[in-house]
């Protein structure tokens, strides 16, 4: 029995093509009509740095048991693009299929004896009904769709509501694009014993979900935490954050009547201006945030140091991306973890959020503002690309109508009022956090906040007894910080084990998957998965208590790794690194492997 | 010495502005500069224009960045916040300030290494925003607080006291605003109160960009002989193209019909400019850049209300944000609530 065979709902399809053929369109659409049939799905878009021409790969992961990472084996791959033939027939797993555009003769690389390859005309039963260039280019991938869902057993009346939905304001465009989809699917009917073993049948698992990208969602966060000042540059892959923001807004903050907008985007002309807005805004009093990547973090840092030291909120969103330098802009990496815990010159940490999927990049932007507000410092919202850009299901998001933003000890003019004098730095309530008043407050909050050396009163200093008082006191508040950050989420085996994974941010799906198919071979392992730094007390009483804990994270130098050694009693020896940084998403295979290859060596000591 | 109070002695008699404050209201903590430095002179302009314009001190807002000027913002408005900040960027921490809160008047305090050297992108984009704000360049050709390097407004040729040569030409702030789009240009003497003061005035009562460029002689590292930034220098080379004239009084008194500009502002007032030059036309772009060329070309520096535009939108004009500040709406205003986030997630089904 080939691979491929008994895997109903549970089998990956991946989509080659060339970028700027519009074929995104069509792959959601896919995407999408999985999860109208009550599937679980993972989307994840390989795409290039580039607007037209180059190569670009959709995988679409259905998954009865709902594992959120990409399996790391492709099943049925739609060779679109004869360009990347030879890479595309190699990575289907044995047992597989291709399906390849036969309008041209087969290719010697279309051919592989342990995989079905199934050519389709699908150019020349396009270019047959359609004339116009770009229409018959937009079709072909319609009859892609067609094809698939013959193969694989999509229903077509999901296909057509979608194709409604998505034509809604031009209705013209849906008999064509049906036209496309059947004669892909009716070729695939009339000609290939259909549908394949690898197929889908309706499940009830997606109720109560969305499919949405955690830019998507985190932008949305940011309207609801009720920020009004955004700031960036553009960036890959952190621009659609901004741009969901944007797109919010104008629906939902922007005056019916007049226009007028409850909110404000400034593009700056770079990084640093950027953030230096951000910085300016936050101190002003606004819910401030930027929205950027690696790159744009190396320039801001400058700001950030700013803002730690004279004790200004704000919000940054690093969407991270492969580093270093220019790197590799459209592929996924947690390479920032260190430059954001530490960013700018001296002895600055910063708070930072990790967030595992979309509907975490929502709660954490609300959060994110809270912590900045309450803990008058920078925050850092460290996603990444796969959290960002591609399309999770996720739980739907909900709203607490209670909730009310956390804006901190900022003093009001009535309270002004009623005290003699006010001192910027002093920790009036030995939590480490000093009140702060808001310019255009009274009178006697009038405060010159500074770069430079000061004191707890808020005055300039050179003096290394003053100087010295306010960055002890910085840790005070540091410590204050590690209540205050979400807590790490944890999972016992089911078995006494002391054995553990602790991870980070977009590793989780992996990481679970990888909990269940050892739990399967009968080995037991521990789940920590950090969601905030500083580091909470669980974070330290888990490395306590397990022997060998196995760090996962997806960068080259184990940065979470150094940071569990810089920040808690582990000892080294203790930790192993489990590292994927070749700018594809994590799979569980990777971290199954290290497990066993340890389990093994243990057995073979 | 900052930690240094000044005396806060209420002279009997002395004038009070539309507020009943005392120009003592408006001052700040001791200058730390060098003795006969031109900056605390501006120092002085500014304390006495907000007080003669009866801005409440805690509704002005002061932005710097590093370097002597960009410390001077200690040294005025001690009732204001301030925010010494990083060098080169106090544009965009006023752009932020500004987003946020609109209502505040923002006096920004650079000097020409801040503002010609690191921070000449900032500088530049600030005012292609037209953000709301005073931009005042403290500029004295050389850095200060590193002891008398070349700063980029330092004139080619010129020498440092030990004879180094200024081989690169300079960057005119002015000609970069006009090239920029400035809406507000202007150049004074530090050694002039009575001309800079209407002028600070003026700015801060123009709704968008105002760019103040005050040659202010440096007197540690560059008031000596060869320089072109020195005291004797610029009371040698001083041209005036057009003055602002406060009282409209002696304007019936003493100028001639067609040498005054009236020019209205946004709020409806009027600024009336006397020109020196009955060619000269301060609302004509080209022909500034034009004048303030031909007569650096003689070795001259032109001071004055050299252009202005005040009808122009400012960035919250441009963004059409609400009237009131950012920062005053109330959080149940701002958040859509659980039923629009239930709705609106339709589409992600």
């Amino acid at each position: 029995m080939s691979a491929a065979q008994g895997r109903l709902n549970d089998f990956v399809v991946k989509i080659a093509t060339a970028n700027g053929t519009g074929s995104a369109s069509a792959n959601g659409l896919l995407l999408k009509a999985f999860f109208r049939m009550g599937i679980p799905v993972v989307g994840k878009n390989y795409f290039p740095s580039n607007i037209q021409g180059m190569p670009t790969w959709y995988e679409i992961r259905v998954t009865r048991d709902g594992f959120t990472a990409r399996s790391g084996e492709v099943d049925l791959m739609i060779a679109m693009n004869a360009e990347t033939y030879a890479q595309d027939v190699k990575e289907v797993a044995p047992g597989g299929y291709l399906v390849y555009d036969a309008t041209w003769p087969r290719q010697k690389t279309l051919s592989r004896p342990d995989i079905t390859v199934i050519g389709i005309p699908l150019a020349q039963m396009v270019n047959d009904s359609f004339a116009n260039a770009r229409v018959r280019i937009l079709m072909k991938n319609m009859a892609y769709v067609g094809a698939l869902a013959a193969l694989v057993n999509i229903e077509m009346d999901v296909i057509r509501g979608l194709i409604e939905e998505m034509f809604a304001g031009k209705p013209k465009l849906i008999p064509a694009n049906m036209q496309a989809i059947e004669l892909g699917y009716n070729w695939v009917k009339e000609n290939i014993a259909s549908p394949l073993p690898l197929r889908v049948e309706r499940l009830d698992k997606t109720k109560g979900h969305i499919m949405i990208d955690g830019n998507t969602a985190a932008g949305l966060g940011c309207v609801y935490a009720g920020a009004t000042v955004g700031a960036w540059y553009p960036i890959t892959p952190s621009t659609s954050l901004m741009d969901a923001y944007k797109s919010f807004c104008a629906k939902l903050r922007t005056d019916k009547e007049t226009g007028e907008k409850r909110y404000i985007i400034v593009q700056g002309e770079d990084e640093l201006s950027s953030a230096g807005i951000t910085l300016g805004a936050g101190w002003t009093g606004a819910r401030a945030f930027t929205t950027t990547s690696g790159p744009g973090i190396s320039l801001m840092s400058e700001l950030v140091g700013l803002a730690y030291y004279s004790e200004v909120p704000m919000v940054l969103f690093d969407i991270q991306r492969v580093g270093p330098s220019t790197g590799m802009p459209t592929r996924t990496q947690q390479g920032d973890l260190q430059i954001c815990a530490y960013a700018s010159h001296g002895d600055t940490k910063h708070v930072c959020l990790y967030p595992a999927d979309p509907r975490e990049c929502f709660e954490m932007a609300v959060n994110a503002f809270d912590l900045a507000e309450r803990l008058q410092t920078p925050v850092f919202v460290v996603s990444d690309l796969d959290v960002g850009m591609n399309d999770w299901m996720v739980p739907d998001l909900t709203w607490d109508d209670s909730y009310r933003p956390d804006r901190g000890k900022v003093l009001s003019d009535a309270e002004l009022e009623k005290i003699t004098k006010f001192s910027r730095y002093l920790d009036v309530d030995g939590d480490g956090i000093p009140y702060r008043t808001l310019p255009g407050c009274h009178p006697k909050g009038a405060n010159f906040n500074r770069g430079a050396g000061h004191n707890k009163w808020g005055g300039r200093t050179e003096l290394s007894d003053e100087y010295q008082d306010v960055m002890d006191r910085l840790l005070v508040k540091w410590r204050t910080a590690s209540t205050l950050v979400p807590k790490p989420e944890i999972i016992k085996a089911a078995s006494g084990t002391n054995w553990g994974i602790l991870t980070v941010g977009s590793c989780d799906g992996a990481c679970k998957e990888a909990l269940a198919r050892l739990a399967d071979k009968g080995i037991g392992v521990d789940y920590l998965r950090v969601k905030g730094f500083p580091f909470s007390a669980e974070v330290e009483a888990f490395l306590a208590s397990h022997e060998r804990v196995f760090v996962v994270e997806q960068n080259r130098d184990a940065q979470l790794r150094g940071m569990l050694l810089n920040e808690t009693d582990v000892e080294k020896a203790k930790m192993t690194s489990v590292l994927n940084y070749d700018g594809m998403p994590m799979d569980h295979r990777t971290i199954v492997r290290a497990i066993e290859d340890a389990v093994a060596k243990e057995a073979a000591a | 010495m900052t930690y240094i109070r000044k005396p806060n002695i209420a002279y009997k008699g002395r004038a009070t502005n539309t507020l009943g404050l005392t120009e003592a209201s408006y001052e700040g903590a001791m200058s730390t500069l060098c003795a006969g430095c031109g900056h605390d002179s501006i120092t002085a302009a500014m304390t006495r224009a907000f007080f003669e314009l009866g801005i409440p001190p805690n509704r002005a807002v002061k932005v710097s960045g590093i370097g002597c000027s960009s410390k001077t913002t200690a040294y005025f408005l001690s009732q204001s916040h301030g925010y010494n900040t990083v060098h080169g960027r106090m544009p965009s921490i006023t752009t932020g300030a500004s987003a946020a809160n609109s209502e505040l008047h923002y006096v920004g305090v650079s000097g020409d290494g801040d503002t010609l050297s690191i921070g000449l992108g900032q500088f530049a984009h600030a005012i292609r925003r037209n953000l709301n704000m005073l931009y005042v360049i403290e500029n004295n050709g050389v850095y200060g607080l590193t002891k008398g390097q070349f700063s980029a407004s330092a004139s080619f040729g010129a020498k440092t006291k030990k004879g180094e040569v200024n081989t690169n030409p300079p960057i005119d702030p002015i000609k970069t605003a006009l090239a920029m789009g400035a809406s507000f240009i202007a150049r004074s003497f530090s050694g002039d109160k009575n001309h800079l003061v209407p002028l600070i005035k003026a700015g801060l009562r123009h709704r968008g960009f105002a760019l103040i460029d005050v040659i202010s002689p440096c007197v540690s590292f560059n008031d000596h002989e060869d320089s072109s930034m020195s005291y004797k220098y610029a009371y040698a080379h001083l041209h005036t193209a057009a003055d602002l004239i406060e009282d409209k009084e002696t304007i019936t008194a003493e100028y001639d019909e067609g040498s005054v500009l009236p020019v209205t502002m946004h709020d409806g007032s009027v600024i009336h400019l006397k020109k020196t030059d009955p060619d000269y036309d301060p609302t004509d772009r080209a022909r500034a850049f034009d004048y303030v060329m031909r007569h650096q070309e003689k070795g001259e520096i032109v001071t004055g209300l050299l252009y202005i535009d005040d009808s122009r939108d400012d960035m919250h004009g441009l963004n059409k944000t609400v009237a009131a500040p950012l920062t005053t709406y109330d959080y149940e205003k701002l958040c859509p609530g659980s039923e629009a986030l239930a709705s609106l997630q339709k589409r992600y089904r």
